[in-house]
C-alpha cells in the first residue's frame, strides 16, 4: 500500500492547517520584523498549496469488506443498488 | 367438639415430616402450577451457579423465589433489590427446609418494560464507569482520508450516507463493514465491525448506522458489548441510530451522536468548497497582515527620515551630491575653455599658414587639424558622458542605500559609500586632467612642427625669403631703392646682395 508510506512522509491536512493558523497568528504579532513576515508568508503560501493538493488526493473509492475462504476479510468495490441513478 | 375430638382420635393418621412436606408439596404444585405474582424484589442474590435467589415482598408478606440458570439466561434485565416485578412461575416446596417458594420462569419489571429497564440499568452502570465522560470523547479528524461505515449493506441507510458524502466531498474514500443491525447476533457483528476497523487502521473515523425502528429493533445498539467496543475504539466513532428522538447506549458512548445517518455523513466531513474557502480566507488574511507590515515599515521609515539626526545626515548626503554636480560643471567648463583655446589656436595657425602660399600644404595641415579637432571633441564628449554616467550611477546607488536604510546602522554604511564616491570623483577628475595635458602637449607638438617645417619646405622648393637691412620681408619692389643691401634666405644658406635695378 502506497498511501500509508506517503502519509508518513508528509504531514496530515490537519497538521498543515494548524501550521497555517499558527503562521497567521505569528503574522498578527506587531513586533514581527518584516523580513520574518515575508518568510512566513512564503511558507504559508506553500502550505496552502499542499492543503489544496491534499483535498484532491482521495480517489473516491467505495469498498466493502467481504469474508473470504478461511475467514479473511478483503475489501471489494461496493455497488450500491441504485448506483446508476445520479 | 367432642365429636370432632373423637373423630380425630379414631381416624388419627400420623405423618412423618417428610410425608407431610411431600403432601403439602403435592397440594401446592397441583393448585399453583402457573401463577403470576406481583411484588418487590429484596434479598437478591446471584449465585455462581447462575441461579438467582430473591424474595418477593409487599407491605404485609414475603415469598421466597428462585430463578434457575436456564430461565435467568432469557431475562432482558437484571433483577435487583427494590424493583417491582411481575413474576410468573409455579409454586414448589423445598422439602429439606420445609419452605415453599416460587420457581420463576419469567420475570418482567412492573411499570417499565423489561427492555426499558435494561436500558436504564446499563446506562447507569456505564455512566458510573465514566464511559460517557465528555473528556473521553475523541475529536473527529478535520479531513478523513477514508470513512468507515458499520451498517447493513442493503437498504436506504447506506445509500443516504453515500449520497451525502458524494455531494459534499466527491472523492472521499468509504469502507463498509457489512453487519446485521437487528435481531439475534446483530450486536456481536456491530462490535466486531468496530474492532475490525481498529485492527485494520484504514479508516480515520467510523459511522455506526441504522434506520429507525422500535426499541426492540434498535436493541443491538443498547448491548453492553457494542458499548464496550465503542469505548475501546482508538478511531473516533459517530453513532447514527434511528431517528432524532431515539437514543441508544451507543449514542452515549460514541464520540459524536448524529440524529440520523444522513446527518452523520454531514458531520463526518465538511463540504470540499468549505475547505477551499477556509484556505482562501487564511491566504487572504496572511496577505493583508503582510501588507500591513509593509506599510508600517514605510511609515516608520518616513518617521525616521524626518528625525533631526537623520536630517543632518541627509543634508550631508545632499551636499555631497551637489559637490559632485559642481565638480562635473567645472570639469565641463574646463573642457570648454580648453576646447575654445585650441580652436582659437587653430584659427591663428590657419591664418598664419594662409600667408604661406602653397595651398596643398595648407590643405594637408587643415585636414590634420580637422582630424585632431574632431578626435579632441570626441574625447571631450566621451569624458563628459563617462562623468555623467558615473554621477547618475552614484545617485542611483545613493537612492538605493537611502531606501534600504531602516533601523540598523545606516549612518555608517552611508558614510562609507560617500567616501567611496568622493574618491571615485577625485579619480575621474585626475584622469581627465592628465588626459587634457596629454592632448594639449600633442597639439603643441603638432603646431611647433608646422611652424618650423613649413617655411623650410617652401624654400626647398626654390623659393627664397628676401629681407631688407632692417630685417623686414620684402614683398614689393617699391619697398627698396637701388643700392639697398638685401639679405636673401635660401633653403640652405643666405646671400647678401644689393639692388642693381628695379622693375615695378
Amino acid at each position: 500500500m502506497s498511501a500509508p508510506a506517503k502519509l508518513g512522509k508528509e504531514d496530515s491536512f490537519e497538521k498543515n492547517l494548524e501550521r497555517l493558523d499558527a503562521i497567521v497568528a505569528e503574522l498578527e504579532d506587531a513586533e514581527l520584523p518584516l523580513e520574518k513576515a515575508l518568510q512566513l508568508y512564503e511558507e504559508g503560501m506553500k502550505l496552502s498549496e499542499v492543503c489544496h493538493k491534499q483535498l484532491s488526493e482521495a480517489e473516491g473509492r467505495v469498498e466493502i469488506l467481504m469474508k473470504k475462504a478461511g475467514g479473511k476479510l478483503a475489501a471489494e468495490p461496493f455497488e450500491s443498488e441504485e448506483g446508476e441513478k445520479p | 367438639m367432642g365429636q370432632i375430638g373423637l373423630n380425630f382420635q379414631i381416624q388419627r393418621k400420623i405423618y412423618s415430616v417428610t410425608e407431610l412436606n411431600l403432601a403439602i408439596k403435592g397440594l401446592l404444585e397441583k393448585q399453583f402450577p402457573d401463577v403470576w405474582v406481583a411484588g418487590e424484589v429484596s434479598n437478591f442474590r446471584g449465585a455462581s451457579s447462575g441461579h438467582l435467589y430473591f424474595t418477593l415482598k409487599d407491605a404485609g408478606a414475603q415469598l421466597r423465589a428462585v430463578c434457575f440458570r436456564n430461565q435467568a439466561r432469557y431475562l432482558k434485565f437484571k433483577p435487583q433489590d427494590g424493583i417491582s416485578v411481575i413474576a410468573r412461575g409455579r409454586l414448589g416446596v423445598y422439602e429439606a427446609r420445609g419452605e415453599y417458594q416460587l420457581y420463576v420462569e419469567y420475570l418482567e419489571p412492573a411499570g417499565l418494560g423489561a427492555l426499558q429497564l435494561a436500558f436504564e440499568q446499563l446506562k447507569a452502570k456505564l455512566a458510573a464507569e465514566g464511559l460517557f465522560d465528555p473528556a473521553r470523547k475523541k475529536p473527529l479528524p478535520v479531513l478523513p482520508r477514508t470513512v468507515g461505515v458499520v451498517t447493513s449493506p442493503t437498504g436506504a441507510v447506506i445509500r443516504d450516507i453515500l449520497r451525502v458524502l458524494r455531494r459534499r466531498f466527491r472523492n472521499m474514500n468509504v469502507l463498509i463493514y457489512p453487519a446485521r443491525v437487528q435481531g439475534e447476533g446483530a450486536g456481536e457483528e456491530i462490535a466486531e465491525g468496530i474492532k475490525q476497523f481498529n485492527r485494520e487502521r484504514k479508516v480515520d473515523v467510523m459511522i455506526l448506522a441504522r434506520g429507525g425502528g422500535s426499541l426492540e429493533d434498535l436493541w443491538p445498539f443498547n448491548e453492553e458489548r457494542v458499548a464496550r467496543a465503542i469505548a475501546a475504539s482508538k478511531i473516533p466513532v459517530i453513532s447514527a441510530v434511528g431517528h432524532e428522538t431515539d437514543f441508544t447506549i451507543a449514542d452515549f458512548v460514541a464520540d459524536l451522536r448524529a440524529p440520523t445517518p444522513s446527518a452523520a455523513a454531514e458531520l463526518v466531513v465538511h463540504p470540499k468548497r468549505d475547505f477551499r474557502s477556509e484556505l482562501g480566507n487564511r491566504v487572504r488574511h496572511m496577505a493583508q497582515l503582510v501588507q500591513l507590515k509593509i506599510s508600517d515599515a514605510r511609515a516608520r521609515w518616513t518617521e525616521l527620515r524626518s528625525h533631526r539626526a537623520f536630517q543632518t545626515l541627509a543634508a550631508r548626503v545632499r551636499e555631497r551630491a551637489q559637490r559632485v554636480d559642481d565638480n562635473i560643471t567645472s570639469i565641463e567648463r574646463v573642457i570648454q575653455t580648453r576646447l575654445e583655446r585650441a580652436r582659437r589656436r587653430w584659427l591663428e595657425l590657419s591664418a598664419h599658414l594662409l600667408r604661406y602660399e602653397p595651398a596643398r600644404l595648407l590643405q594637408i595641415s587643415r585636414l590634420q587639424l580637422h582630424e585632431q579637432k574632431a578626435r579632441f571633441e570626441r574625447s571631450v564628449e566621451e569624458m563628459t558622458r563617462r562623468v555623467g554616467e558615473l554621477l547618475s550611477a552614484r545617485r542611483e546607488s545613493w537612492l538605493r542605500a537611502s531606501a534600504g536604510i531602516t533601523r540598523y546602522d545606516f549612518a555608517r554604511s552611508l558614510a562609507l559609500k560617500h567616501a567611496a564616491r568622493a574618491e571615485r570623483v577625485t579619480k575621474v577628475g585626475t584622469e581627465f586632467q592628465s588626459y587634457l595635458v596629454e592632448r594639449r602637449n600633442r597639439l603643441a607638438q603638432a603646431t611647433a612642427i608646422l611652424n618650423e617645417r613649413s617655411p623650410l619646405i617652401v624654400l626647398d622648393r626654390g623659393y627664397s625669403i628676401t629681407r631688407d637691412a632692417s630685417g623686414r620681408i620684402v614683398r614689393d619692389a617699391a619697398q627698396v631703392e637701388v643700392g639697398d643691401e638685401l639679405s636673401i634666405r635660401l633653403a640652405r644658406g643666405e646671400l647678401e646682395a644689393s639692388v642693381n635695378r628695379k622693375k615695378p
